[in-house]
């Protein structure tokens, strides 16, 4: 195995980019130290999530996205995380995204990893924060994370992104769907893909309505979904919150992207003056070092267990003598003593 | 973290769009505990070696069933080689004729499969392979 390299890495190097983003998803010793000299070098990149029910084209919007970011600013580098699910049976996994990025393969500024989600279950992988991580450190100013395809709860996305696109399609459900709690509550962007197909204004409509009945309260929208159709102008830089803008593209065509993107750019404007940005990135690194200490909290603590103490307790449990939470409370003080 | 996972990319390179044999071994990987990049059909061998580089794989598994097998796999073990990666196995599955074979062995492909292979014999080639190297 070569040498980590923070300099190879931050001079573009792309054997050794991948090989440290392997290391740190295996989050073995040599990729817990890449990440840790890497990180002095982290928070410049705008990480921006896409996610969405399977099947609604979020591989092509990403492809459709990062393609347009390199034409419009040909001096920024995009990465590109696409996260497929891993099997609970096999623990294999069929990584496809790429198949929907014809127009990035020969891109030299474009990096494009694939992550199985080895048994996370929040529509990310255990160490795509990490790996976002990494791209922000060799300088990539874009970070896509595209999520597995997301049911209704599958929302880890917003603890990572600064942004988070929500991508729906038409057929996808009535208004009902619509209000319901969850990944469509996410978003800063909402896009209606596939908006070619029949039913695409009416799950717009939806849409534009959720996010009215959210917002109405506030007294930024003056009813009527026109001022919303014109949302991603001028509504960006509102002190007091931002109004997620819901657009129609067509991905496989680049249909309504330049708006996207320029939707993109308004929500990092609004984070940035806000100081939403800052927030957003503290707050996920804090849930990192809280989880790091819990892990390593709970696994020292496991070493002072005698061998088989948690067994027989465990038995006891089992046969209904002792409540899980009474189990847990013995297993604690036994430590104490 | 347990083993470390084994990553494969499956790719066709080249014109021809015949890719149930890739899907076939794609799936038979999977099922066998692997993580498999698939990219779809018409390939070129920079394409490929780009994204072998990009993925950090242990194994990339060629499908070609076009005849264009001596001209599209050294080019892509060259492109391997150039991006640093010499150390990944390429397996050559397809329509190769027998008198094609040790060429292409000679030239660093690692196993040659017909029509009609088992796909248990491959992963348990990928496997070896690996092991070897380890």
């Amino acid at each position: 195995m070569t040498e980590f390299s923070v300099d190879a890495i931050r001079k573009g190097d792309k054997l050794a980019l991948s090989r440290v983003l392997s290391r740190v998803e295996a989050d073995d010793e040599s990729g817990r130290a890449a990440l840790d000299a890497l990180f002095a070098y982290t928070g410049k990149a705008h990480k921006i999530g896409v996610t969405g029910p399977p099947g609604s084209g979020k591989s092509s919007l990403v492809n459709a996205l990062a393609h347009h970011l390199r034409c419009a600013h040909p001096d920024s580098r995009v990465a590109i995380i696409a996260v497929d699910p891993t099997s609970p049976f096999t623990g294999g996994a069929i990584l496809g995204d790429r198949v929907r990025m014809p127009d990035l393969q020969n891109d030299p500024g474009v990096f494009i990893r694939s992550m199985a989600t080895r048994g996370a279950l929040g529509g990310l992988a255990d160490a795509t924060l990490a790996l976002s991580q990494v791209f922000d450190a060799a300088g990539y100013d874009y970070v896509l994370i595209e999520t597995v395809g997301a049911g209704q709860a599958e929302v880890d996305i917003v603890t990572l992104a600064h942004t988070t696109i929500v991508v729906d399609m038409p057929g996808m459900g009535d208004d009902i769907q619509a209000i319901k709690a969850g990944i469509l509550e996410i978003a800063d962007i909402l896009v209606v893909n596939k908006a070619e197909l029949p039913g695409a204004d009416q799950t717009y409509r939806n849409l534009v309505l959720m996010i009215e009945m959210g917002y109405r309260g506030t007294g930024r929208i003056n009813g009527g979904h026109h001022r919303l159709t014109i949302a991603t102008e001028a509504r960006s830089i509102e002190p007091e919150g931002w109004l997620p803008p819901v657009l129609k593209t067509t991905a496989l065509t680049s249909q309504g992207i330049v708006e996207l993107e320029q939707a993109i750019h308004q929500h990092r404007a609004y984070l940035q003056a806000s100081g939403a940005w800052h927030a957003k990135e503290n707050s996920a690194i804090r849930q990192t070092i809280d989880k790091l200490i819990l892990k390593e909290l709970s696994e020292n603590w496991k070493k002072t267990l005698p061998a088989g103490l948690y067994e027989t307790v465990m038995q006891s449990v089992s046969q209904r003598k002792l409540s899980p939470r009474a189990a847990a409370h013995a297993l604690l003080a036994y430590n104490s003593e | 973290m347990s083993e470390k996972k084994i990553r494969v990319l499956i790719a066709k390179p080249g014109l021809d769009g015949h890719d149930r044999g890739a899907k076939v071994i794609a799936r038979a990987l999977r099922d066998d505990g692997m993580e498999v990049i698939y990219t779809g059909l018409r390939q070129t061998p920079q394409m490929i070696a780009e994204a072998a580089l990009q993925e950090d794989v242990d194994v990339v598994g060629l499908s070609i069933l076009s005849g264009a097998h001596n001209a599209l796999v050294p080019y892509v073990l060259e492109k391997l080689k150039e991006n640093g990666q010499d150390n990944v196995f390429v397996f050559l599955g397809g329509i190769i004729p027998e008198s094609d074979i040790p060429g292409l062995l000679a030239k660093g492909v690692t196993k040659v499969y017909g029509p009609g292979t088992d796909t248990r014999v491959v992963c348990q080639d990928i496997r070896a392979a690996l092991a070897d190297r380890a």
